[in-house]
Parts: structure tokens; C-alpha cells; sequence
């Protein structure tokens, strides 16, 4: 691999081979920013500025929020129950006295948690499952695409809580909650993963260079690695943009629920959303809202970078950028000025070519 | 050429066309001019990527909506009332010209017709779309097209659905269908380059005759000169979006002027070129070679695919028996589902043999266990019909050709064995250079050589060529064919040279098998099989190859009635 990337633009890049513009260019996301014009452009561009915060928020949460997310009092005192935003609060505090904006900073740090934990782990999971099921066939490809299927049938949510419960059984640690969180997501998504694989797989194994491993006598091993694994792979980014957003909506409908991870242990908006409920009636606005506009955000904020991901992925969905010489309409209009030339002077145009 | 009024149905002016890509802005024609008259049949010829395809597509106004029309398409309606300007139309009058005075042959006839309604429908919903006409009428109509392009009991197949005829005779239906409303002008985009050559020989009959019959005018694209010369009357050479040479197609045969235009006419295979080569090989080889070991041997070998549920099984190798020595190119010819494939992926382990016997290097692969033969497949080399998907995309061409040196344990790593990589790109002529490109960045031949390289890696005993030239354009398989004779001369490996392409055979192998229908039915060297052809089938195969040359192909014509 490494003497595939020797003449680039940039040195010291990751081993992005078989890219196509090579350098730091050819990165994943940085790619379809280059290469994606109006509409498209915008969505992305908006997708990432949103996704940027998130990232940057959690990252920083230690030093960007006020007090900490179980932090009840100060040296002041205690904070007091359902305060208005004030100059100390500056978005009030909730109903067990928690600071707002703080439990919605340090909220995006479990989101992220648990995304980059279930992401993870159904990826592993499901891309080994459905390289094998795809490449060998068989009774076991059956039985996994039946399970995949059967998974599918449950309500997600349902699901989630059940392996919830059955993993961690009221614990709600941080750790354990994220872990449940997660795995409980990971079982959600696995069939996704394992259905994109395989199906890949099964179309790769059929094509000319598979076969042509096969005829210089490579092993099973190999071919899956080094042939089919890296060809049916290149479409994850795009499930994973669209699974992670996915993600914070399970965790916040647990969180919601009640399955969720419990405050002292851990920020999660879910929960802060659930115990906002009563607060609604009775004109506390700034308990509810917060927290929601948060998973509002961020929920969007990825399916745009997701979205935008796979409609730039789509040579058919994909807009171009013309020439500065050609606006995109003249097809259309005319160009021989005054149509109705082609009725009379047919004759002389026709002379005129030969 | 009937009575040709100075009237023309297509008047093609300073026309452009560019495309919006990635990569910017692609000029796929520039500044074409053309004209087609009443009944004329107008060839444009030229290799993929030349633009023809562009310029017939846009008389109809069937370009993607990245495509930048420049210039000015005068089309004429039959009777020569009406002439509209194509680029100029709306959508709304592009849909009342489409079909009344333009129509379309497409290439593959099976995508062209929808497979879920039946033929006598579809012909009928053209009609329907430009007229007044009842159902019964449209029937009556459609019953009447499928007739006259020779659809046999056309009262009865009418509604019958796409499936239930063969590649040739959906190939007729399109034609009907294009024909269905009379227009002036079909455009014919490659539309025998799908079809069988013996197939192709009757298409191109009915083609004639819907010029005669009809008085249709024909823009017929093709890079097959052998199919120009039987059918044109005039021809337009195009070359990188740019028309380089117009004229009568007697005097494109006989006297062509542009270099271009030479050039592609020299790289032609035509039969009997390769008789010399074969006596000079058949001379040059050792006393004895004859009752030398055969690298091959196939004994009644018989190759079942297992039918589907309810369906019989496909028997699609039946019986066939032959040899290949040491130092031996065998060509084994036939059409589409003759069988020539699966003998060549039986050979090279990829597909089961069910019945006889077939050794390989003195193997039985009849029962062959995968993990038995694979100490094997190192002795067998294996170039494959499709440069563009026998490249993993993701892997350089140096790890590519690497590949069988670090699976038969010759090279640790890619990186190890670059050594041997470099002398076999030298070896097909390829720059040292190209080992760090990806397959997409070489062109369709150069990744063909690449392939080669690949296969001979491992200095096979023997090589299986899979129709290593069919999606190449005749000049790159020209230097491909003449490449793979040297090679083949110097390395001195058996070949099994799989093709649809008799001249292309006869240039490389020391004899030749035809298959029909899974069965051999002549084998021999190349001067009996193509010079005083035994069988019906080989016959037949033979009349119905079209040469590029417009009198010889006159010819074989009438020869080819004589058969048929």
C-alpha cells in the first residue's frame, strides 16, 4: 500500500489509498466538499457546522460548561429548584436543581459516548457477519439473514429497552448505562450492517478480479480480506452518518423512558426531557426546551451530513459545476436566435453544410 | 441506393456537445456537420469515446440533462412538409417529433423492451402516443410492423412478452417498433453488437430492407467495419468528437484520405491473414512434438448447470473432446451460450465438470477437490473477457500483477516482488511507471496488457484467454493480439484462445474447434476450418462475417442467401 501514495501534495497523509484525488483532499468527507456545488453544498456545509459544534462541545465540555452535571450546590449555596434563567443560570435550573446549560453540555459528551460505542461495535459486528454470510453462503447465511430479519420485526425501541433491562438490570452507572445504551442500539443496527455487507458481498463476489483471485489460487482468507472486504465497505460512511443520529434518538427515547443512565452518573437529555414533562403545564418553558433543542440539532445536523453524503455518492443525484461560459439553461431556450428560422431557411442550411 | 431526392431528412450544423462532470467540462462532439438523405444509409464510425454515439442521440434530443447542445439538428419529416430545429424544441414538440419523424434502435434489445407488458402493447403504445388510434386499430397495426420485419405467426406472438422470443428476434421487435410510425430516419445505435454474428447477418438483411421497403433513412453507429461496408452507402469517420473523413463507402474502402481512417481500416483483422503465421509456428516445432503429453485433455466432457425449481437442467457442455499440446494455441469459437466459456472456466477450476473426463496437467478435474488443485493453478494463467472488472479497483496495477508471486509464496509482499512486476509490465510493453496506477487510470487495453502481465506472472505451462479482445476497440486489439503472438512465441505456452471472433482466431491459434449448442462440431487446423468448412453450422458462421469491403461483403451476401 505504501507505494501507492508516494507522489502526493501532501505528505505525512493517512493511508487514504485507492482514493481518487490523492493528499489530504481525497479524505472522506473532504472530498464531497469539494466536489459538491448549491443545494447540496449548503446541506453539507450546514451538516458539519452543526456536527462541528457537537464534537467541539463534548470535547470541551470540562471547560465550556459553568458547573458540573450533578452539581446541586455552590459555595453560594444550593441552586434552588425550576430558577429562571439569570445571570448565574443562564438557563435556569431544572426541577432537581440542576444547572440547564451545564446537563445540556455535558449531555453531548454521553450522546457521543454512546454513538461512537454502538456505531462501533455493530460495525465489527456486522461487517464480519455479513462478509461471511455473503462469501460462503449457505445454511448460515440463511440463518443470519433470518435472525436480521426477525430483529427487524420488533419496534426498535421495544427492543432497546428489553436488552436494556436484560443487561444491565437497574444498574445506571455511567459506564454500564452507556454500555446498555449502546448495546442495546449496537442490536439494532447490526442487521442494517450485515444486510449492506453481504448484499455487497454477494455482488462482489461475482465480479471479473474475484475470480481472477480465485484462478491464481488465493484463500478464502485472503480474497475476503484483501478483494471483497475493502470493495463492500465503501458505503458505511454514509449508513454510519444516518445510524448516529439514529443512535441519539434511541438513547434520548430511553433516556425518555426511563431506561436511560441515571443524573448523577451522567448528563442525558432523554432523561432531563422526562422529568421536564410536568414542567410544561405549568409555564417553565426553559427545562424542556433546551435539552430538545439540543437532540433537535444534533439529530440534524448528521442526517444533513448523512443526507447530503449519499446523494453526492449518486452520480445521478449529484449537481455539477458548469463552466463559467455556460449557464445551465441555454439547452433549453435557444441558440439559434429566433426559432422560427428553422421553417423557412431549411433549404439554405442545408446546402449550406454540404 | 434507391432514387435519392436532393432532399435531406437530417441536416446536422455546426453541432457541439458538452458534457458537465466531475472534472469539468467534457467536449464529447465539436463542430460536427452532417446530412442524411431520403433512404440513405449513413454510417458513423468511429471508437468508444469518438462522439458518435452523442451525435445520433442528440437528432432525437436523448442527451442527460449534463449535456450543453451547441449548433443546429434540422429535422425533416418524411413527406418533407415539416422541418423542425431539434435543439430549439420544447419537450412537448421533442415528444411529438420523437417516433414520427425520428426513431431508435437501441443496442441491447433485451433492456430496450420492458419485460412485464407484452410486445404487440408496446408497439402499440407508440402509436397510441402520436395519434388517434382505437385499440383495435393500434393491434391491427402492430400485427401488420411485426410481419413485415419477419416475425413469424405475428396474429398470434403479438401478445407474447419479451422473454418468450430470442436475442435476434427482439432486435426485430425494436425495429418494429422504431418503424411502427413511418419516420423518415431510424437511428441505429450498435444494433448488432449484442447479436450473434449469424443473427446479425439477418438484422442487417432487414435493416436493407427497411431502407427498400419502407424508404427509411438509416444513421447507423457501429464500430464494426465489416458491418458498415454491408450496409452503408455513405460514411462520416469520426475521431475525438470531430468528423475526419465523409465519403461514399466505395471509396472509404478503396481510397480512404485521412490518416485516422487508414489506420482504423489496417487494424481490421480480416480471415486468412493469420495462415501464414500458423506455417511458419507448425514448421518451427520440434520432431515428436505431436506425441508430446497434452497440457489439456478433454474425453466426452459434459457440463450440466443444475436446473432452477421446475426448470431442466442446462446442459451447456455436451460431449466434446479435443487436445492441447505443449506450445499450442487452440482457438475455440462459437456464439453466445455455445459453450466456449464454461469449457475455459472448467479448465481453470472455476466451474464443476459433471460428466467424462478432463485432465489438466495431467490432473482429473472431473470430482477435483478446490484445495487438491490449487498446488495446480500456478501452472495455469487466466486473462480474463472484461479489463475494466478484473482489476480490483482498490489495488495498484503493481499489486495486482504481485499478487499471484505472494500467493504461490515466490514474493513475501507486493513490495518485494516489484523486481518481477516491472520486467512483466516491460514484457507487455507497458512503462515501469504504470505499476503505481490504479485500473481506472489505464485505458481499456492498457489494463487488457495488464491482465496479461498478471496471468503469465507465475510462467504458466498454460494460459486460458476468455475473449481477451471483445471490449476493446479494433486498433488496441490489433496491438493486444499482435502483443499476445509474440509473447506467445517467446514464452511458448499452450493457449486455449476463447472468442466469438473468427478472424480474431484465425490470427493466433494453430488449429481450431467450433462449438454449436455445447457440442464440437469441427476441429482442425485454421486452413481446413475456415478454408473448406465441413459442417452446416461452420459454414454458415463463416458467410454470415461480415468483411470490410463493400464488394467482397456483396459477395458473401448472396452466398449467405445461398446458406440460409
Amino acid at each position: 500500500m505504501a507505494t501507492s501514495i508516494t507522489a502526493v501534495d501532501a505528505p505525512g497523509d493517512l493511508p487514504a489509498a485507492g482514493r481518487r484525488p490523492r493528499g489530504w483532499r481525497g479524505l472522506p468527507v473532504i472530498r464531497q466538499l469539494r466536489q459538491s456545488v448549491g443545494l447540496q453544498r449548503g446541506m453539507l456545509v450546514a451538516g458539519l457546522i452543526l456536527t462541528g459544534i457537537f464534537l467541539l462541545t463534548a470535547l470541551f465540555a470540562p471547560l465550556l460548561a459553568p458547573y458540573e452535571f450533578n452539581q446541586l450546590r455552590d459555595a453560594a449555596g444550593s441552586f434552588g429548584a425550576q430558577q429562571a434563567p439569570s445571570s448565574e443560570h443562564w438557563l435556569g435550573t431544572t426541577v432537581g436543581g440542576y444547572d440547564v446549560l451545564s446537563r445540556v453540555i455535558w449531555g453531548t459528551r454521553t450522546a457521543l459516548y454512546v454513538i461512537v460505542a454502538a456505531v462501533l461495535m455493530s460495525i465489527v459486528i456486522g461487517v464480519l457477519l455479513g462478509l461471511v454470510a455473503g462469501y460462503f453462503g449457505g445454511w448460515l447465511d440463511r440463518v443470519l439473514v433470518v435472525v436480521a430479519d426477525a430483529i427487524y420485526a420488533f419496534p426498535s425501541l421495544l427492543l432497546a429497552i428489553v436488552v436494556g433491562i436484560v443487561l444491565n438490570g437497574g444498574e445506571s452507572s455511567l459506564r454500564g448505562g452507556i454500555m446498555a445504551a449502546a448495546l442495546s442500539i449496537t442490536v439494532i443496527f447490526v442487521p442494517q450492517y450485515l444486510r449492506v455487507v453481504r448484499a455487497e458481498t454477494v455482488r462482489i463476489k461475482a465480479e471479473a478480479y474475484v475470480e481472477s483471485a480465485r484462478v491464481i489460487g488465493a484463500s478464502n482468507w485472503r480474497i475476503m480480506t484483501r478483494h471483497v472486504f475493502r470493495n463492500a465497505t465503501r458505503t458505511l460512511p454514509l449508513i454510519v452518518t444516518l445510524n448516529a443520529s439514529e443512535a441519539i434518538l434511541t438513547l434520548a427515547g430511553l433516556g425518555f423512558l426511563g431506561f436511560g443512565i441515571e443524573p448523577t452518573a451522567a448528563a442525558e437529555w432523554g432523561y432531563d426531557l422526562q422529568k421536564a414533562l410536568s414542567d410544561v403545564t405549568s409555564g417553565i418553558w426553559w427545562t424542556s426546551l433546551f435539552p430538545g433543542l439540543a437532540i433537535v440539532l444534533v439529530v440534524m445536523g448528521l442526517t444533513l451530513v448523512g443526507e447530503s453524503l449519499n446523494d453526492l455518492a449518486d452520480p445521478r443525484l449529484r449537481t455539477r459545476r458548469r463552466g463559467p461560459a455556460t449557464p445551465a439553461d441555454v439547452a433549453e431556450t435557444s441558440v439559434v436566435p429566433g426559432s422560427p428560422a428553422a421553417d423557412s431557411s431549411d433549404l439554405d442550411h442545408g446546402k449550406g453544410s454540404l | 441506393m434507391t432514387a435519392t431526392p436532393a432532399r435531406d431528412v437530417v441536416g446536422i450544423e455546426n453541432l457541439s456537445v458538452t458534457f458537465a462532470t466531475d472534472a469539468g467540462d467534457v467536449d464529447a462532439v465539436r463542430d460536427v456537420s452532417l446530412t442524411v438523405g431520403a433512404g440513405e444509409v449513413l454510417a458513423i464510425v468511429g471508437e468508444s469515446g469518438s462522439g458518435k454515439t452523442v451525435t445520433a442521440r442528440s437528432i432525437l434530443g436523448l442527451l442527460p440533462e449534463t449535456a450543453l447542445t451547441r449548433g443546429a439538428i434540422l429535422l425533416t419529416s418524411k413527406d418533407g412538409d415539416e422541418t423542425h430545429d431539434v435543439v430549439t424544441l420544447s419537450r412537448r414538440d421533442l415528444g411529438d417529433v420523437r417516433g414520427r419523424d425520428a426513431a431508435m434502435v437501441f443496442q441491447e434489445p433485451s433492456t430496450a423492451l420492458n419485460p412485464v407488458f407484452p410486445v404487440g402493447w408496446q408497439i402499440a403504445e407508440g402509436l397510441r402516443a402520436h395519434g388517434a388510434y382505437s385499440r383495435k386499430e393500434a393491434r391491427a397495426k402492430a400485427i401488420d410492423v411485426l410481419r413485415r420485419v419477419g416475425i413469424p405467426n405475428p396474429e398470434e406472438r403479438v401478445d407474447h412478452y419479451p422473454h418468450q422470443f430470442s436475442g435476434g428476434q427482439k432486435q426485430r421487435i425494436v425495429i418494429a417498433q422504431a418503424l411502427a410510425l413511418d419516420p423518415g430516419v431510424i437511428i441505429a445505435d450498435e444494433p448488432t453488437t449484442a447479436l450473434d454474428v449469424t443473427v446479425q447477418a439477418e438484422i442487417l438483411d432487414l435493416l436493407r430492407r427497411c431502407r427498400d421497403e419502407f424508404g427509411t433513412a438509416i444513421v447507423l453507429i457501429t464500430h464494426n467495419m465489416g458491418v458498415v461496408a454491408d450496409l452503408a452507402d455513405r460514411v462520416a469517420v469520426m475521431y475525438q468528437g470531430r468528423i475526419v473523413e465523409q465519403a461514399d463507402v466505395r471509396t472509404l474502402f478503396s481510397a480512404p484520405v485521412d490518416e485516422y481512417t487508414r489506420q482504423l481500416l489496417g487494424s481490421v483483422p480480416r480471415l486468412g491473414e493469420g495462415r501464414a503465421r500458423t506455417a511458419d509456428r507448425a514448421t518451427a516445432r520440434a520432431a515428436g512434438w505431436q506425441e508430446a503429453t497434452p497440457v489439456v485433455e478433454a474425453r466426452d466432457l459434459r457440463i450440466v448447470y443444475p436446473g432452477r425449481l421446475r426448470q431442466p437442467d442446462f446442459v451447456a457442455v455436451d460431449g466434446v473432446s479435443f487436445a492441447i499440446r505443449p506450445g499450442e494455441v487452440l482457438g475455440l469459437v462459437g456464439e453466445s451460450g455455445s459453450g466456449k466459456t464454461t469449457i475455459g472456466r472448467a479448465i481453470a477450476g472455476l466451474t464443476r465438470v459433471t460428466g467424462g473426463s478432463l485432465t489438466v496437467h495431467g490432473a482429473e478435474m472431473n470430482g477435483m477437490k478446490e484445495r487438491a488443485f490449487r498446488p495446480l493453478r500456478e501452472r495455469i494463467g487466466f486473462v480474463f473477457q472484461d479489463p475494466a472488472s478484473s482489476f480490483n479497483p482498490l489495488l495498484t496495477i503493481a499489486d495486482a500483477v504481485a499478487e499471484p508471486l505472494v500467493v504461490h509464496k515466490r514474493a513475501k509482499n507486493p513490495q518485494e516482488a516489484r523486481g518481477r512486476v516491472d520486467e512483466l509490465l516491460e514484457a507487455v510493453q507497458l512503462p515501469k511507471s504504470f505499476g503505481d496506477r490504479f485500473p481506472h487510470e489505464l485505458s481499456g487495453g492498457q489494463r487488457q496488457r495488464a491482465s496479461l502481465a498478471r496471468a503469465l506472472a507465475l510462467d504458466p505451462e498454460l494460459l486460458i484467454a476468455d475473449e481477451p479482445t471483445s471490449a476493446l476497440d479494433v486498433s488496441v486489439q490489433k496491438r493486444v493480439l499482435e502483443l499476445f503472438d509474440e509473447l506467445q512465441r517467446e514464452l511458448g505456452f499452450a493457449c486455449l484462445f476463447i472468442s466469438h471472433d473468427l478472424a480474431v482466431v484465425d490470427l493466433l491459434a494453430d488449429r481450431i474447434a467450433v462449438l454449436y449448442k455445447g457440442e464440437l462440431v469441427e476441429e482442425g487446423i485454421g486452413e481446413q476450418v475456415l478454408g473448406a468448412p465441413q459442417h452446416p453450422y461452420t459454414q454458415r458462421l463463416l458467410a454470415s462475417l461480415p468483411v470490410p469491403d463493400p464488394d467482397e461483403q456483396a459477395r458473401r451476401r448472396a452466398q449467405w442467401d445461398r446458406l440460409r
